[in-house]
């Protein structure tokens, strides 16, 4: 009830629930595609990389005055770390993991790099590493809706294509479908995604917001689709309902966010389990 | 002159990156019409025999024509196939999704399929003996009924040419049985070229036996004999009789 005033009576919490429901939108579309494809180890490379980019526009803003915001950074280093990582497991004879996991680490050594040597700013490491939903302002938000569209539109307009591509590659290949196109767009789509869910949970905690609503909306869904709109649905819900429960408490609403989404995630785990228990037991009954 | 072979493949031989020869010297025809079956031990280079004529390789030395066509211009052409078991069982798809992936390469499709593609998609799976089963999820399905989803996928291409791998993997036989009734009565009107590490059935179905180890020869059906057999798998085997039939 207190959050419910607090709402109506601060632009900042309603920033904040806006910057919720649109990240939460594109995150069911893409995170469908991440967990079905497999690629939460890219997903977690590129969120590292975002740091790099939100490093090195904060540096050339403060440090060389350029005219240039945090976000369009961590949009071009989350899109150039994209293209790198598809480009090298569609292509290169490296090991895959072992790039990514390169790429990871390096993205965010670049970012720290950047923000210890600009004068000042170091309390951002803490919000660009755990998010900070509360600092969202208006400007922020026609961003972020922007971005979501592009997601959405193209997330699901490609949908047969991405589809077919994440199902069976070689087969999307041989129906004359151009496959190492379409797996880049995926992982831009991926990686502007990213950027949008940085700003809510920040870099460390995206994989988690990426994939767990998509996880839990797997279990009781039996179409892709389907599965984008009940992980679309649940995002949003796990971003307001963190916001509502730390806003009391002072707690971090990001991390708060997570912690919601990951006991949801057990928790239908666990429930799918006894039920299977549960069936199991009565149709082995003792055959006496 | 008539219409060309199905597939020639003339002095090919195939080796990855410099690599001991997977495949040497290989000459071989496959007619309009026939029922060829390619077998031989795991590792004698069947599957790389299969991708050379999908396109997917590119032969070291030799020549491949799919439907008188390089493999890549002939592919639209191509049914193909794969083992039921490379799929993601969780894929959250149901029967008719996995069909309606067959329908793509017939130009771009926004936000979802057409009528005539979940028309042609339902017929498919009709003609595979799933018709009831298509709102089913393809986790749900056993392993032959999802072989089955596979080849409707294949078939709703509208193939020339259908090309399968291994399509009895881990099936049971009677399902197994039912299933290759299904490629034969297909048959009629299409030619078909099937992998398979087993010799078992293959005497009682197809026409004409690829046998691939490194080096391949070809029979008709009726020259298969335990001589020829145990030169390809190279020991002692005992030819078993499959011309039975569960139902007479």
């Amino acid at each position: 009830m207190q959050f419910l005033a607090a709402v109506a009576a601060y632009p900042f919490l309603q920033h904040a629930l806006l910057a919720g429901v649109l990240a939460g939108i594109a995150c069911g579309v893409m995170g469908s595609y991440v967990v079905v494809r497999r690629i939460t180890y890219i997903a977690g490379a590129i969120a590292h990389c975002v740091l790099a980019g939100l490093g090195a526009a904060r540096y050339l803003q403060v440090v060389h005055g350029w005219p240039i915001h945090a976000g369009q950074g961590a949009i071009v280093a989350a899109v150039a770390s994209a293209l790198i990582i598809g480009m090298v497991s569609l292509r290169a004879r490296e090991r895959e993991d072992t790039v990514i996991g390169a790429v990871w680490a390096i993205g965010m050594a670049i970012g720290i790099l950047f923000i210890a040597v600009t004068p000042g700013y170091h309390e951002d490491l803490m919000s660009y590493l755990f998010g900070n939903i509360l600092l969202i302002g208006r400007g922020d938000l026609w961003m972020m809706a922007a971005l979501d569209a592009v997601v959405v539109v193209l997330g699901l307009g490609l949908y047969p294509q991405l589809e077919a591509v994440s199902f069976d590659e070689e087969f999307a290949k041989l129906r004359g479908i151009r496959v190492e196109l379409y797996v880049l767009v995926l992982l831009v789509l991926v990686a502007l995604t990213v950027v949008l869910l940085v700003s809510v949970v920040g870099v460390v905690l995206v994989i988690a917001l990426l994939t767990l609503p998509a996880a839990i909306a797997g279990q009781f869904t039996t179409t892709l689709r389907g599965m984008m709109a009940a992980a679309s649905l649940l995002a949003v819900g796990f971003t307001t309902a963190g916001l509502a429960l730390s806003y009391a408490p002072d707690l971090p609403a990001g991390a708060t966010t997570i912690v919601l989404a990951g006991v949801a995630y057990l928790a239908v785990l666990a429930v799918k389990a006894l039920l299977a228990r549960g069936r199991n037991r009565t149709t082995s009954q003792p055959q006496l | 002159m008539g219409a060309p072979d199905v597939i020639e493949i003339d002095e090919l031989s195939f080796r990855f990156n410099g690599g001991p020869p997977v495949l040497e010297n290989v000459s071989l025809r496959v007619q309009a019409g026939d029922f060829a079956s390619v077998i031989g031990p795991n590792g004698g280079g069947k599957t790389t025999l299969v991708k050379l004529m999908l396109g997917l390789y590119a032969p070291t030395t030799g020549r491949v024509r799919v439907l008188g066509l390089p493999p890549e211009k002939a592919r639209p052409r191509i049914g193909y196939m794969p083992q039921h078991a490379m799929m993601d069982p969780r894929f959250p798809a149901r029967a008719l999704d996995v069909v309606l992936m067959g329908r793509l390469g017939r130009g771009i499709r926004i936000a979802t399929y057409g009528a005539g593609d979940r028309r042609a998609a339902a017929a498919a799976l009709d003609r595979v003996g799933l018709a009831a089963d298509r709102g089913r999820p393809f986790s749900d399905l056993s392993g032959g009924q999802r072989q089955r989803v596979l080849l409707a996928r294949a078939l709703v291409t509208e193939p020339e040419l259908l090309l399968l791998d291994e399509p009895a993997a881990n099936l049971d036989q009677k399902v197994e049985q039912d299933f290759f009734d299904l490629l034969k009565e297909l048959n009629r009107h299409l030619t078909i070229v099937l992998v398979s590490h087993d010799l078992g059935f293959v005497a009682g179905f197809v026409r004409t036996v690829i046998c691939v180890h490194r080096r391949v020869d070809v029979h008709p059906t009726s020259s298969l004999d335990g001589r020829m057999i145990s030169e390809v798998y190279g020991g002692e085997v005992r030819m078993v009789r499959h011309d039975h039939r569960l139902d007479e």
